[in-house]
C-alpha cells in the first residue's frame, strides 16, 4: 500500500480496500525501519497519526470523508505545528513545541489528512543539500553516500522512499525542486503569494513559498487544493481565486509553446545531463508541443542577485531568536549582550551564521546601495526577462540541477560552490513564478529532474504539462532499488 | 573584493554574534568568496532600473483598525527559558 500514489491512496480508501489506520500503520513501520539510516524524519507523531486516521476511518463510516480524508503526509520541520516540536532543524528551536498550527497544517488537518511527522531540512532552509541540519545530514534513498539535495532533502527522502504518500515543503531559492530532482520526484513551487505563509517559519519572505512534493503531478494538484488560498494573517498571500488543481490535468497539449533557455543549455552542465533533458523535450514534442530558443539575458546574475537579498532578509527574520521569550537561551549569560551573542551563536549553525552576516553586511550603512538596492534592481531585470520570454511562449523548461547528486562532505570547502547548485531554480523564486521539477531520466542510475517554468498564477497549466508527460513515460514511477 | 577582520567583528556585533579568533578568520575567507561573487552584480549598469522588492509589486495591504486578537500571554510565555508574572527575565543591562 505503501507503494502508492496519493492520488491512488485516496481512490482505494474511497472503495475500501484497506483502511487509514492500516496504512499509517504500514507507514510507522517503514519510518521505524529505515529512518534510522535516511534520517528523513526528525520528530515522528505515531500516536497523533494514528490518533487521526481513526477519525477519518470513523468520518469515512458516516459518509462525511473528503479526497484527502485518512491520507499520511509529513510536513517540512519549519511548519509550525501545535503541540508537536518544531525545529527548523536548529539547535536554536529544538526545544520548541508550536503553540500554534500554521495555516498549511490547518487546512491539511481540516482535510482530513494523517501527519506521519516532521521531516528534517537544512537549518533554517538554508542550504541545498540537507548537511546543515542540526540533527544530521539525510541519505538520498538512490544512493545513501549522496545528498538528497536541499533544503527540503528530508521531505524528498521520505517521498522517494515511499516513507508518506506525500510532504509539504518550502522553495526560497531552489529548495523543493532541487531535492525532487536529485531523489526522482515530482516538486512543485507555486507562485510567490499561493500559499499562506503564517506559521511557515521564515527565511527570506519574498522568496520563500510552500509548496508539495509527491509521486507525480496528479498528486501535487491533489496537495495543492488544500494547501491554495488567501489568508488574512498573511499580508504576503494573494487573494487570487483559487481552482481545482485537478480539473485541466487531462488537457492535450496540442500547441503547448515551450521555451528552452540558452543560458541553461550552456557550459557548467554536465552533458548526460543535457542528453536526457533534451530527449525530454522531445516527448512533448510528440505529444503536441512546439520548442524555441528564449533568452534569460540577466541569467548569470541571478545567483549574485540572491545571495544579497536572501541573506539580508534572513538577518531579519532571524533577529527575533535571542534567547528572550522562546528557543535556546546560553548557560550563565553574564549580561544581556552576552546572553544575546553566546545564544545566538550557540545555538545558530555555520551556515546560517555565514549568511546572517552577509546579509547584515549588505544591509548595513554604506553599503545599503551598492548590495542590497543593486540586487533588487537585477531582480526586476531577472523578471523583466521572463516576462519577456513569457510573450512568445507558454511554459520555460530546462535542466533542475545542472548534475545528479553529489557525495554527502564533497562541498565543504566553499560555500559558492554549493550555492551555484541552485544556478537554474534561483531566478524564479526572484521573478515569484511558479516552478516544478519532474523526473525525466537517470544518468548512472541516479535520477535527473526538468524544471518547468510557468507565468504566475499557471500552476493548473505547469501540472496538466507535467501529467500528460507523466502519463507517456515512466520515470516517476521508478523508485530506488526498483 | 576581501573583508578586513575588523569588519569582521563590526558585523558580528550588529547581528548581536559572537566568534571566537578562528571563527573571525573563516568568516573574512568565506565572507571574501561570497562578496566576489556578489560583486558580479556590479558588471550591469541599472541606472534606469527601479528596484523589485516584491515580484508582483504589491504593497502592503491594510486592514481595518478593530480588535480581532485576543491575548495569549501565558500560554504563550510557558515557552520561555525564565518568566515570572508575566514578565519574561533576562540578565541585567550594563551600561
Amino acid at each position: 500500500m505503501t507503494e502508492l500514489g496519493l492520488a491512488q491512496i485516496s481512490r482505494a480508501l474511497a472503495n475500501g480496500e484497506f483502511s487509514s489506520l492500516e496504512l499509517t500503520q504500514e507507514y510507522l513501520r517503514q519510518i521505524a525501519s529505515e529512518n534510522g539510516d535516511l534520517n528523513a524524519f526528525i520528530t515522528v507523531c505515531e500516536e497523533q497519526a494514528m490518533a487521526q486516521a481513526r477519525a477519518a476511518d470513523e468520518a469515512r463510516s458516516k459518509g462525511e470523508a473528503g479526497p484527502f480524508s485518512g491520507i499520511p503526509i509529513a510536513h517540512k520541520d519549519l511548519f509550525c505545528t501545535k503541540g508537536v516540536r518544531t525545529s527548523c532543524a536548529s539547535k536554536m528551536l529544538d526545544n520548541f513545541i508550536s503553540p500554534y498550527d500554521a495555516t498549511v497544517v490547518e487546512n491539511f488537518n481540516r482535510a482530513g489528512a494523517v501527519v506521519l511527522g516532521k521531516t528534517n531540512m537544512d537549518e533554517f532552509a538554508m542550504g541545498s543539500s540537507n548537511e546543515t541540519s542540526f540533527y544530521g545530514p539525510v541519505k538520498n534513498p538512490w544512493n545513501r553516500s549522496l545528498v538528497p539535495g536541499g533544503s527540503s532533502g528530508g521531505s524528498a527522502a521520505a517521498v522517494a522512499a515511499r516513507l508518506c504518500a506525500g510532504a509539504t515543503a518550502t522553495d526560497t531559492g531552489g529548495s523543493i525542486r532541487q531535492p525532487a530532482s536529485f531523489t526522482g520526484i515530482t516538486g512543485l513551487k507555486p507562485t510567490y503569494g499561493r500559499v499562506s505563509r503564517w506559521g511557515m517559519v521564515a527565511f527570506a519572505s519574498s522568496l520563500d513559498q510552500a509548496g508539495t512534493m509527491t509521486q507525480s503531478a496528479e498528486d501535487a494538484a491533489m496537495m495543492l487544493n488544500v494547501m491554495a488560498g488567501s489568508d488574512p494573517r498573511d499580508s504576503t498571500c494573494s487573494e487570487a481565486p483559487t481552482e481545482d488543481y485537478t480539473a485541466s490535468l487531462d488537457k492535450p497539449l496540442n500547441g503547448l509553446k515551450i521555451g528552452l533557455p540558452v543560458q541553461h543549455f550552456s557550459e557548467g552542465l554536465n552533458s548526460d545531463v543535457e542528453k536526457v533533458i533534451r530527449d525530454a523535450v522531445a516527448e512533448f514534442e510528440k505529444l503536441g508541443a512546439t520548442v524555441k530558443e528564449v533568452s534569460l539575458d540577466n541569467s548569470h546574475l541571478s545567483v549574485s542577485a540572491y545571495y544579497v537579498i536572501a541573506p539580508a532578509e534572513a538577518s531579519a527574520n532571524l533577529s527575533r531568536y535571542d534567547g528572550v521569550r522562546y528557543g535556546y537561551r546560553c548557560e550563565n549569560p553574564s549580561d544581556l549582550e552576552d546572553m544575546y551573542k553566546r545564544s545566538r551563536s550557540e545555538g545558530f549553525g555555520a551556515e546560517v551564521k555565514r549568511r546572517i552576516m552577509v546579509g547584515t553586511y549588505a544591509l548595513s550603512a554604506g553599503y545599503y546601495d551598492a548590495y542590497y538596492i543593486k540586487a533588487q534592481k537585477i531582480r526586476r531585470l531577472i523578471k523583466n526577462d521572463f516576462q519577456r520570454a513569457f510573450e512568445d511562449v507558454d511554459v520555460i523548461m530546462g535542466p533542475t540541477s545542472p548534475h545528479t547528486a553529489f557525495p554527502i562532505g564533497s562541498k565543504n570547502d566553499d560555500p559558492v560552490t554549493m550555492y551555484l547548485e541552485d544556478i537554474y531554480t534561483i531566478a524564479v523564486n526572484l521573478a515569484g513564478l511558479p516552478g516544478m521539477s519532474i523526473p525525466v531520466g537517470l544518468v548512472n542510475n541516479l535520477p535527473i529532474g526538468l524544471q518547468i517554468v510557468g507565468k504566475d498564477f499557471a500552476e493548473a497549466q505547469l501540472l496538466n504539462v507535467a501529467h500528460q508527460f507523466q502519463l507517456a513515460t515512466d520515470w516517476h514511477k521508478r523508485a530506488p532499488g526498483k | 573584493m576581501s573583508i578586513a577582520l575588523s569588519d569582521v567583528e563590526n558585523i558580528a556585533h550588529l547581528a548581536r554574534l559572537h566568534l571566537s579568533d578562528q571563527e573571525k578568520e573563516e568568516a573574512a575567507k568565506s565572507m571574501s568568496n561570497i562578496l566576489n561573487l556578489i560583486d558580479q552584480m556590479q558588471s550591469v549598469n541599472t541606472d534606469e532600473v527601479q528596484p523589485l522588492a516584491h515580484a508582483f509589486d504589491a504593497v502592503q495591504r491594510l486592514r481595518v483598525d478593530e480588535v480581532t486578537e485576543s491575548n495569549h500571554r501565558d500560554e504563550l510565555q510557558t515557552l520561555a527559558p525564565e518568566s515570572e508574572e508575566g514578565l519574561f527575565l533576562v540578565p541585567k543591562v550594563i551600561e
